[in-house]
């Protein structure tokens, strides 16, 4: 039989990914571009058992969310920039005390309120970086409507997988455009939850790393019972101010997303046409999808141009894009911003290779005759 | 077809364009399997005002999700023609409502004419089909889609109780937009 499929816009391809991935809460606040997320799940989420409550701010939805994954739930908000700073305290929250949950940061311009109805793509360092202290992220850029499917589902998994929080962003373009998504069937795509306790109820520590990096997460309200705090805490929960637990623990939950087994299970890259570029884009989101457009206007043109695209954009994927800067004669980074993950692309080039931007913060999205001319003016 | 296809609607908001681009995409990625993408005007411009909805159609995925350079272009009131018939190709197709659109843009594009608003009104008897008869129009007049996608993807959008009005104005306007051309 043929696979189900539909014309539908980016925000219902989340909404539709989050529930095969087994969503059970989404707490949220409706803002532009990222609406159609919570309008959408509003009317999926009782039909699957869930519960959808629209909070009374962003802070009472990240709140809401973390306490429902505590309790067991795959639990997922959706917002914008605005959102996203309103909630960095409770993202931090979700990283020290390692809670699984999912946030859809559909990308408008910014600084503060910005133009709501535009898109951009400067967020991208505030999902590394946006929340005080040390800490991993995982970020995720899908650019297309099946994407932001598959990238859901698979920011749920790394979620339980790993016990943090983990975002996905993608831009108001990609956000609100309709394109055909071919919905998977149930089993096709892998589905992960949370690693349960096997120690009995008495035995139990939440956090717990002598078996494994990433500690089996009990559900609250169930018969084991634990202690959750912001503070730096020992195995059992409670707060510690041990200085080799702290240094441990601090290290532990860095570690446990950029060891290098991690990074090979989270970096996730699509290289188009690479094998013998001089020219590298790396780009991301809907910046690649022009990227891609100028990489085959390039090579009509006979310049051996090449895309590099993460969809794991946190964290950075710094071998392959050494591996870029030792081939290529230059790397450009096209971004809807002013120039924020060419910075990484810069230290991780050392100077082997010229590096250079193409930004654009004015609601329009980059053009590939944009980027063509970039090209142009390097080589 | 050429590999990439832009077809661009515009008129006032709340005249029904945006689902007309929807209908067109799924006329093409749905049900004929073509590659297809819808996008739109958004926010403080789509309420009221001039609106416009536009549809890439290709054989190939598509990459860069805006309009380029458009092959075919609706307007149905003045202020859509003024803003949004721009960027037209050289022999593309504009088809401005005859009535609404007095002024017609100026540009090396042949411009096509049909009373959509009156016809919708005073043939179909209501002005809510205006959106199918200028869809079936373009369709008619490009071959972009076929007539029976065009028509399938129309009737799997409306009310059962709104096939036959949605039906009788699908083929109304995609016999005056096929004769406008022939």
């Amino acid at each position: 039989m043929a696979k189900k499929s539909a014309l539908v816009q980016g925000n219902q391809a989340c909404a539709h990914g989050a529930i095969y991935a087994g969503c059970k809460f989404f707490g949220g606040y409706p803002i532009t571009p990222s609406t159609e997320v919570a309008e959408e799940l509003s009317a999926m989420l009782p039909k699957v058992g869930g519960k959808f409550i629209q909070m009374e701010d962003e802070i009472g939805a990240m709140a809401s969310v973390i306490g429902a994954s505590l309790t067991g739930a795959k639990a997922l908000t959706a917002t914008s920039g605005p959102g996203v700073s309103l909630k960095q305290e409770l993202i931090g929250y979700a990283c020290i005390a390692e809670v699984p949950c999912v946030i859809i940061n559909v990308m408008r311009g910014g600084p503060s309120t910005g133009m709501p109805t535009g898109p951009g793509q400067s967020d991208v360092m505030q999902a590394k970086w946006g929340t005080h202290g040390d800490h991993a992220a995982i970020a995720l850029v899908p650019e297309s409507i099946q994407e932001i499917f598959e990238e859901t589902v698979r920011a749920f998994n790394l979620a339980e997988k790993y016990r943090m929080p983990v975002q996905v962003l993608y831009d108001e373009i990609v956000g609100h455009m309709r394109e055909r998504i071919v919905f998977p069937e149930p089993g096709e795509l892998e589905i992960i939850d949370r690693e349960a306790p096997t120690v009995s109820p008495e035995e139990y520590k939440p956090f717990d790393s002598s078996k494994g990096q990433v500690p089996p997460l009990a559900a609250f309200g169930s018969e084991y019972k634990y202690h959750v705090t912001g503070l730096n805490k020992a195995a059992d929960g409670f707060p510690t101010t041990k200085a080799e637990l702290v240094d441990a623990e601090e290290r532990r939950q860095v570690d446990k997303v950029e060891c290098e087994e991690a990074r090979a299970d989270i970096e996730k890259n699509e290289e188009y046409m690479i094998e013998d570029a001089e020219i590298v884009l790396w780009a991301y989101g809907s910046s690649a999808r022009s990227a891609r457009y100028a990489v085959n206007e390039l090579r009509k043109e006979g310049i051996k141009a090449g895309l590099f695209r993460p969809l794991t954009l946190w964290p950075f994927p710094e071998k392959r894009t050494a591996e870029l800067a030792e081939q290529a004669k230059a790397i450009i980074v096209p971004e809807m911003n002013l120039g924020q993950m060419i910075i990484e692309v810069d230290r991780v080039a050392q100077g082997r290779c010229t590096i250079d931007g193409v930004h654009r913060v004015d609601g329009d999205p980059l053009n590939p005759g944009q980027i063509m001319a970039k090209v142009k003016e390097v080589i | 077809m050429a590999e990439r296809y832009e077809i661009r609607f515009s008129g006032a908001g709340g005249q029904g364009l945006i689902t007309a681009g929807i209908i067109l995409a799924e006329a093409a990625a749905i049900i004929e399997g073509k590659h297809a993408l819808q996008s739109q005007s958004y926010g403080p411009e789509a309420r009221g005002g001039a609106s416009k909805s536009e549809v890439i159609i290709s054989d190939a995925p598509i990459d860069y999700p805006k309009a380029t350079i458009v092959d075919t272009c609706l307007a149905m009131t003045q202020e859509a023609a003024d803003k949004y018939a721009v960027g037209i190709k050289k022999g593309g197709l504009l088809l401005i409502d005859a009535d609404f659109v007095k002024t017609a843009p100026k540009g090396d594009f042949t411009v096509y004419r049909l009373p959509i608003m009156r016809m919708a009104k005073e043939d179909i008897g209501r002005e809510i089909v205006a959106n199918v008869i200028a869809l079936s129009a373009v369709i008619g007049m490009t071959g972009v889609v076929s007539r029976e996608a065009g028509e399938e993807a129309v009737v799997r959008r409306v009310p059962p109780a709104f096939k036959d009005l949605n039906k009788k104005a699908y083929n109304l306007g995609y016999e005056k937009g096929k004769a406008l051309v022939n």
